[in-house]
């Protein structure tokens, strides 16, 4: 009977939920994706020979690294607006602090991915005349981003996740939506239940989809 | 005649933090000589090799490339190093690309060459290396006498001046020794200036014009190979060419 009473229930706030869900993976999708680009950057910074861009990027990583992401949400949401003096809608602080929290995570990867590549890649591309960017844009990371297809999906997973957060700043993605449902309703159980199992088949899928394009590359990889 | 110097090394240094590996080389390679490079290992022989294309940074002295001093501050070591081509032990070819792109890539990015001409001196190369029909593959395909042929195939497609080998056979099997050695063999009697660091005392033997063996960071013989193989002067060349002939 409680089976079947919580299906019908649930089924019911489907739509919301759904609707939730969808922004959950936009989200996670634009902030990974950016995180990517500034991790490029902020990873090759990492490992650069300039002091002044590794020490940058050093400061950007462990920043963002060492403090919690509630933190950088709510600077970005209610602190900055202070500073500016004008708010700033909760899309674009939720898509600016997941963005800058991806990255550096993103950063990390990228630097472990480009140091697992064996040095003489790089000492015979430049034993060939070529510069160091050439070298990176030829050689070091279109080898390096083949290994790191892995760990960025367990970014995306983590990101997925730790988009819930942006509930705080009232942006209607899942965990929102299962607030809003159950702070009505007064049936938590039921409604985080079923949140938690669009959360769960969401981060199963993606890691099938990581697992297949590994097994992908490996094959084109020889 | 000091045109035809390729290189000049004048006391040439390095030290690995408190470990000095090169004890202050000076000697003078010309044009079209095969060197050799002989020695225990540990002696600096590739060090020394790889200071003279700057893929090591000598602590002092300086290296002169035809005429250009590339220890100096304002030398461009890309323009130079696409005059002189480098074999390494472990291949080091690009296992995300083909063969014929292991060999074009630089010509293309680093020359200008069109893609069409530079595949047309790949080709020409895979040719001399017997590796024609190996253009489409993927260096994960071949085996380890092939993937050093491709390598020296993609050094010479940059059409350099001077060749360095760095043991270019210590990874091979016994039986592929052979085919990269005939390949290099066939390079000298072109009149290539080849630099070579190896175990392979038939070869030095054979090919070289000089051979210099190496021990603790100087070098302690500078002959043909005649001489130092027949009548070495330092006894520890005596005690070396003892234990590996």
């Amino acid at each position: 009977m409680g089976i079947y009473n919580w299906l019908v229930y649930v089924w019911g706030k489907m739509p919301i939920l759904l609707e939730g869900a969808l922004l959950t993976v936009q989200l996670t999708a634009i902030a990974v994706g950016f995180g990517f680009i500034i991790g490029i950057f902020a990873g090759m910074g990492r490992i650069s020979k300039n002091r002044l861009i590794k020490s940058i990027s050093v400061i950007y990583i462990d920043f963002i690294r060492g403090t919690p992401l509630l933190v950088q949400i709510l600077i970005v949401y209610m602190g900055l607006p202070q500073i500016i003096g004008r708010p700033i809608p909760a899309m674009v602080a939720a898509i600016v602090s997941l963005s800058i929290n991806s990255g550096a995570y993103v950063a990390e990867i990228v630097r472990s991915g480009i140091q697992s590549i064996d040095k003489g890649q790089t000492e015979a591309a430049r034993s060939l005349g070529m510069t160091h960017s050439q070298t990176m844009i030829h050689i070091i990371l279109p080898q390096a981003v083949r290994r790191i297809i892995p760990p960025l999906g367990n970014e995306f997973i983590a990101m997925l996740k730790d988009s819930s957060l942006v509930s705080v700043i009232a942006l209607e993605e899942l965990m929102r939506k299962a607030q809003l449902i159950y702070t009505r309703d007064y049936r938590p159980f039921d409604i985080l239940i079923a949140a938690s199992i669009i959360y769960l088949i969401m981060t199963l899928s993606i890691s099938k989809l990581v697992r297949f394009s590994e097994r992908r590359l490996r094959t084109s990889d020889k | 005649m000091t045109n035809d110097v390729v290189i000049q090394t004048v006391d040439l240094k390095k030290n690995f933090g408190t470990l000095e590996v090169l004890k202050g080389i000076s000697l003078t390679i010309t044009k079209q000589e095969v060197v050799c490079i002989i020695g225990p290992s540990g002696s600096g022989k590739s060090t020394f090799l790889r200071c003279l294309n700057l893929l090591e940074k000598p602590t002092s002295g300086s290296v002169i490339i035809e005429g250009t001093d590339i220890t100096s501050k304002h030398c461009d070591i890309d323009l130079v190093r696409t005059n002189m081509g480098m074999v390494f032990q472990n291949f080091n070819l690009f296992p995300h690309m083909s063969v014929l792109d292991n060999i074009t890539l630089a010509p293309i990015k680093v020359k200008g060459v069109t893609k069409t001409e530079a595949e047309d001196i790949a080709i020409n190369l895979l040719g001399k290396v017997g590796l024609k029909e190996k253009a489409k593959s993927y260096p994960g395909e071949l085996s380890g006498g092939q993937k050093q042929r491709v390598a020296i195939a993609r050094a010479l497609a940059m059409q350099p001046k001077l060749m360095l080998f760095d043991e270019p056979t210590s990874a091979l099997d016994p039986e592929m020794i052979g085919e990269v050695l005939d390949v290099m063999k066939s390079l000298a009697y072109e009149g290539m200036t080849m630099i070579v660091v190896s175990h392979e005392m038939g070869f030095a033997k054979e090919v070289s014009d000089r051979v210099l063996f190496m021990d603790e960071g100087l070098v302690l013989e500078d002959d043909t190979p005649n001489n130092v193989f027949n009548n070495p002067q330092n006894p520890r060349t005596k005690s070396f060419l003892s234990k590996v002939l």
